[in-house]
């Protein structure tokens, strides 16, 4: 399913988190929200979901406003930044909970629950974990758990807050080739939020790197490396040191004509 | 206070101290000043608390069961008792519910004027109960605002049951909200809105995720509750104008039988306080011990 965010603004007081942001995400597509943290990028990912509201703007999902549809019928599989499992229930109802909780027509049998949420657990790789509790979980282990969990009523979408950023680097990076793998498998529409651009532009088909509420660049991994559109991008995605240089609003006088220069240098060292 | 340190004991389990700590802490000390200590804290314990408590049994027993029995059924003591099972047993479950949907706005929405609700809620533990009291004299009093016409309508509020069970609601008001405030702002939202997005409903949302998360508290608060609603003298002395065996809740009808001279059956009543005060805190132990082990199960 696509998505489409349309002028969205949101602002708490004087803070304004999202300003005026519009794109697109395709269906199917794997899409990282990219920007420091503190941009408002969890806001725009939770304004998708439907846990924040806009002041002006809409959602649209496959062409649909969604600015009535209820956050539990968006059909949005969301993975909270610390994985907000149910503390009192074991893995296997955590993951089962989705199901259960739908109205009597449309929830599965007791079996259906039991297989599909076992498919799940094997899917992320931590079926032996079905009885624990998530205190007893580690944290590449809980966020997996999550994901299952978000998987389970079947998203059109997926949206993930900062999915590795709590982990530790290693299983970070492991974590983060396996997403992406099982990303390709499943095809679902996914944005996923970030501060790290190693991260992004690992993991994504294409990045958005926004900056204080504002979209600075959309592009793919390799274009928004090689064609930063502003500096803020040249910056944030650290190309300072060893990336091209642009001389920025450059003039040249002579005998009253001016010329303006905007061109690439090269490389600077 | 009382809630305070009480309710973080509830909450997490107690820091156990590792023995190689406790043995130099042992080494620094010497057995003197340790055994001083032991003897002060376990003097005062025993001369404070366990005196009196004891002497309430023994005040009740010195005549014997049988005196012991006929001072609780005898009609006036027995209409008391009810009387307090009544008041508890209205302004507990009333309590639990304010007291849920208070802390339930409090930890997880954002609003104005929360801070005025939350003085608001701890309004009972700062006014003497003798003002509470007389609140709902100057309210629903024959002098007071609604007085006349609630007299004309023969509605009877003070010096009737129903002022005593107000009053009582009053007073307990803040103990479950203010044992449930912190442990549900502590736990935040997420799990919350993790049920939201899955689909749940408010009402899926409560039971199936927040209830089970404070369980605990909330049994404690009520304990609590329990406890100062059937004990609770200050308040319900004002609006219950002590009619014996109409408006006499246990602890007044204690207070008229010691006035009264009739230590034996003043003991008496006393002593089903006393064993209450008792079950509470057994009550308490057994609420903390689940609430510990269920820790120790999900860390294990």
């Amino acid at each position: 399913m696509s998505i489409e965010i349309r002028n969205v603004t949101r602002a708490f007081g004087d803070f304004v988190a999202v300003n005026n942001v519009s794109f697109k995400v395709a269906s199917g597509e794997l899409v990282a929200l990219l920007s420091p943290s503190g941009a408002g990028k969890t806001t725009l990912l939770r304004i998708i979901a439907g846990l924040e509201t806009v002041d002006r703007g809409e959602i649209l999902f496959h062409g649909e406003d969604t600015t009535d549809i209820g956050v539990g019928e968006r059909s949005v599989g969301f993975v909270f930044q610390h994985y907000a499992l149910f503390r009192h229930m074991t893995v296997f109802e955590n993951v089962a909970f989705g199901l259960r909780v739908r109205p009597r027509r449309l929830r599965p049998s007791r079996e259906t629950i039991r297989d599909r949420v076992q498919a799940l657990l094997k899917l992320v790789q931590v079926d032996w974990l079905a009885n624990h509790y998530p205190q007893q979980l580690s944290g590449g282990q809980r966020q997996r758990i999550a994901l299952a969990r978000a998987l389970a009523i079947e998203p059109k979408v997926l949206l993930l807050d900062e999915p590795f950023g709590a982990l530790d680097a290693k299983v970070r990076k492991e974590l983060r080739t396996w997403l992406r793998r099982l990303h390709d498998e499943m095809h679902i529409t996914s944005i996923f939020v970030t501060h790290d651009q190693e991260e992004a532009l690992e993991v994504a088909d294409r990045v958005v790197v926004m900056n204080v509420g504002k979209i600075e660049q959309i592009g793919t991994p390799r274009e928004v490396v090689e064609h930063p559109a502003t500096p803020f991008v040249a910056q944030f995605l650290n190309l300072d040191d060893h990336g091209p240089a642009w001389l920025v609003e450059a003039k040249i006088k002579h005998r009253g004509y001016v010329l303006a220069i905007d061109k690439k240098l090269g490389h600077a060292a | 206070m009382m809630w305070d340190d009480v309710g973080t004991a509830q909450a997490l389990p107690a820091p156990s101290i590792s023995k190689s700590a406790a043995r130099r802490g042992a080494r620094e000390e010497p057995v003197l000043v340790r055994a001083g200590l032991i003897f002060i804290a376990l003097g005062f314990l025993l001369l404070f608390l366990f005196v009196p408590l004891a002497s309430v049994f023994a005040g009740a027993l010195r005549k014997g069961w049988e005196a012991y029995f006929a001072a609780i059924v005898e009609p006036d003591a027995w209409s008391a008792i009810k009387l307090t099972l009544l008041a508890a047993g209205i302004a507990v479950p009333l309590n639990l519910v304010f007291g849920l949907a208070a802390a339930w706005a409090i930890a997880k929405f954002e609003f104005r004027g929360k801070s005025l609700l939350i003085t608001l809620i701890d309004l009972p533990f700062s006014v003497s109960p003798v003002i509470a009291g007389l609140i709902y004299v100057l309210v629903f009093g024959l002098q007071g605002w609604f007085g006349p016409c609630l007299y004309v309508h023969d509605i009877r509020i003070i010096f009737a049951v129903p002022g005593i069970v107000l009053a009582t609601i009053f007073v307990t008001f803040p103990f479950v909200a203010r044992e449930l405030i912190p442990l549900m702002q502590a736990q935040g939202t997420d799990e919350e809105e993790a049920a939201i997005v899955l689909g749940a409903n408010g009402w899926q949302t409560f039971w199936r995720v927040t209830l089970p998360d404070i369980k605990w508290g909330l049994f404690y608060g009520v304990i609590l509750c329990n406890a100062r609603a059937m004990g609770e003298f200050g308040a319900v002395s004002v609006v219950s104008g002590h009619v014996r065996g109409l408006t006499n809740t246990m602890p007044l009808d204690i207070e008229i039988l010691y006035n009264e001279y009739n230590f034996t059956a003043a003991f008496a009543v006393a002593s089903l306080l006393a064993m209450l005060a008792l079950v509470t805190l057994a009550l308490k132990t057994l609420v903390e011990w689940l609430a510990r082990n269920q820790i120790r199960r999900d860390l294990a």
